[in-house]
């Protein structure tokens, strides 16, 4: 909960101090692939501030491994499932337009209904493809 | 220069949250998706506790910030939140629990973030 409103805290402030919308997916993408078309607030040419937001998210990794200790790190979950699985989220989520913290936290927040489908969508499938994963593949996590 | 400063500091507190929920470590976000198995339901309190903070502010800043809102249901919008959601489970990651993870220097954070960019290139070589 505490990690929740501060995940929404972060979202109110880059959208009050730089009039952007909080959605991981876009804001890389644009980095990279450039905006996609569907994504809220996507405007080219602007790739710093993108820059400094991601390095903010590396940087707060760092900062909690030197507070907490470090994380455990998962074993012998192939890196052929990793990169399949980034793949499709990152085709996917520049796709739809949004993420978790797009679609999610942004999109559910200021009552957008393709947020609400898109949410619906992708918890659905992300359960279907975890429980594939899990049980029928067995594959350890 | 503020904005970047502005945009940083919004990645660090969005991150610390990320780390503080859970939201970081793929084996948490999988016991919440796989609800068949030992289902750990806390992350849903994450999602609500975020946008119960956006629900409240995001109304005056959107004032001062106007962004399009859609309200268009289509295709793309359906398939990719289909295989977002595909990918999501399969690896217990999504975008932003991703690139903070780069910070524990895994092989698997890098491969991750490596493939979502090819995956945003790739879409954008097929549809743009």
């Amino acid at each position: 909960m505490v990690g929740g409103v501060l995940i929404g805290l972060a979202s109110v402030w880059l959208l009050v101090a730089n009039g952007r919308i909080a959605g991981v997916s876009g804001i890389l993408h644009g980095l990279f692939a450039g905006p996609s078309g569907s994504a809220p607030g996507a405007r080219a040419g602007d790739r710093l501030w993108r820059a400094w937001f991601i390095a903010g998210l590396v940087v707060a990794g760092i900062a909690w491994h030197a507070f907490a200790g470090p994380a455990p790190i998962r074993q012998g979950f192939g890196l052929g499932w990793v990169a399949l699985a980034g793949l499709l989220v990152g085709f996917g989520t520049r796709m739809s337009g949004g993420c978790t913290s797009g679609h999610g936290v942004c999109g559910l927040g200021r009552l957008s209904l393709r947020s609400l489908v898109a949410v619906a969508i992708f918890m659905a499938a992300g359960m279907a493809a975890a429980f594939v994963v899990r049980h029928p593949l067995g594959l350890p996590s | 220069m503020i904005a970047y400063a502005s945009a940083f500091g919004a990645g660090l507190v969005f991150g610390v949250g990320l780390w503080i929920s859970g939201m970081a470590t793929p084996r948490k976000v999988l016991d919440f998706l796989d609800v068949t198995g030992a289902w750990d339901p806390s992350l849903a309190l994450v999602m609500a506790g975020a946008v119960g903070v956006t629900l409240a502010g995001f109304p005056a800043a959107l004032k001062r910030h106007p962004i399009e809102k859609r309200s268009d249901l289509n295709a793309p919008l359906i398939i990719g939140a289909t295989i977002f959601g595909i990918g999501w489970g399969i690896g217990g990651y999504c975008p932003g629990p991703a690139l903070t993870a780069l910070s524990n220097l895994s092989a698997e954070a890098f491969v991750f973030v490596g493939a979502m960019v090819a995956g945003g290139l790739a879409h954008r070589l097929a549809f743009d």
